[in-house]
């Protein structure tokens, strides 16, 4: 087994993957570094790439016309940055930027759809593991929406 | 269950407010003395009703510390005409108190297992005094985890003392916002994210859950997720609560009065009926 490979499967994302899943895995994977104010994705650009964050915390952002950016989520280590690699058109739909120096294993988007195209149980073994960080994510959305601490007149 | 209640239940004792903090816009915190006699003891996550002579009667719990004798501390949000009136009261005023009432934080219980302490917006009040007195006691518990989430930055409650417990090398700490603005350079997000962040035994942990009740039940779910069982599960219950001692039904919870049975209440005792609309 590899650095990168040893790295990528110590990820919390990937715990208990099968030794051979990983190997594919890492091979589309390299590492990354990223200074405080460095941007992983724009919005809008092509959505090549996946982060799972190893050290630091990454602000996810949206930059309404003529206001500062606004900042909806961070992400923390044993986290993963970036969805929009799985649906079309393969965007991103918001801004990352670190907050601090950050690390991050960068698993090459297109590359890994490949993958699952040619290995359909890749593919299914990996959305077992997505599918229920965009649940998460959402259901995170769905109670910060509620503005649950806003004032309830009674 | 303190001892020290009335013996007529509804007749408030006079108390004197001697001191206010304004801790939000909305949000104050005074701390009351008895004018006769000595303040009751209580247990972390007990209340009173406090009354604001010729304006009504509300359900407060305690946020100071249990064994800071003297006086009660209650940090108060204006919400209606009683709550503001109790909010908007200056250091000198009068106010009535009956209590204390209702189950307490299960700190005894806690003992010897990690405590994750959770609270959500005005949440963190009930949560104070039980967070004082594990740390009073911080030899009896594994790790202690606070985890704090709340509406914006301007929004956090208790900021100078976050930051000293923070500091401390014995408890860890994290605080998140729904909304950040361009100063905040913490977590964004809402409070069970933090849940899997921290560092804990779920297999030895006991969680005491406070703030809205969607909150409490997303937090509860990822305790669940983390591995914790739902028997060392706690939740600060909110009805509203009119008598106090169980007898007019206001605050019933499906077979409990949340008055009387809760706030505190154990997460598999409620879990069924947290979601059912009509309780």
């Amino acid at each position: 087994m590899d650095g990168l490979e040893r790295i990528v499967l110590a990820h919390p994302f990937f715990a208990g993957l099968e030794e051979k899943i990983g190997q594919v895995v890492a091979g589309c994977a390299r590492n990354h570094r990223f200074n405080a104010g460095e941007y992983l994705g724009h919005e809008g650009e092509p959505a090549d790439e996946v982060f799972l964050i190893r050290h630091g915390k990454v602000a996810l952002e949206i930059l309404p016309p003529g206001q500062p950016a606004s900042v909806f989520s961070t992400q923390g280590v044993g986290e993963i940055v970036g969805a929009s690699w799985l649906v079309p058109p393969y965007r991103w739909r918001f801004d990352a930027r670190a907050l601090e120096l950050t690390r991050a294993i960068g698993i090459d988007a297109r590359c890994l759809r490949e993958k699952f195209e040619a290995d359909h149980n890749l593919g299914y073994e990996m959305m077992k593991r997505f599918l229920p960080v965009v649940m998460q994510q959402l259901d995170e959305t769905r109670l910060q929406i509620l503005d649950v601490y806003g004032k309830r007149e009674t | 269950m303190s001892a020290a209640v009335q013996a007529d239940p509804f007749v408030p004792d006079p108390y004197r407010v001697v001191r206010t903090r304004r801790e939000a816009r909305d949000i104050t915190t005074l701390e009351l003395v008895p004018l006769a006699g000595e303040r009751p003891d209580y247990l972390p996550g007990q209340f009173n009703m406090l009354y604001a002579f010729g304006v009504g009667e509300v359900a407060i719990s305690m946020s100071g510390d249990p064994a800071a004798r003297g006086s009660f501390v209650h940090t108060v949000r204006d919400v209606g005409r009683a709550s503001g009136a109790v909010a908007n009261l200056a250091a000198g005023a009068m106010v009535g108190v009956r209590g204390p009432y209702g189950s307490a934080w299960p700190t005894t219980a806690a003992e010897g297992s990690d405590v994750l302490l959770i609270a959500g917006g005005l949440g963190l009040a009930p949560l104070r005094p039980a967070i004082y007195q594990v740390l009073a006691h911080r030899e009896r518990y594994g790790r202690v985890v606070l985890l704090y989430g709340t509406r914006t930055p301007d929004d956090i409650l208790y900021r100078p003392q976050l930051e000293q417990w923070r500091r401390r090398l014995d408890v860890q700490v994290m605080v998140t916002v729904d909304h950040g603005d361009a100063e905040w350079r913490g977590d964004v997000g809402v409070v069970p994210k933090l849940i899997p962040r921290a560092g804990f035994d779920p297999h030895h942990a006991l969680a005491m859950v406070c703030g809205p009740e969607v909150m409490m039940r997303f937090t509860a779910d990822a305790l669940r997720q983390a591995g914790i069982g739902m028997e060392q599960i706690y939740l600060s219950m909110e009805r509203n609560m009119k008598c106090a001692i169980g007898l007019c039904g206001h605050c019933q919870f499906g077979a409990d009065f949340v008055c009387k049975d809760g706030p505190v209440m154990r997460y598999d005792r409620i879990a069924d009926i947290l979601a059912v609309r009509e309780i």
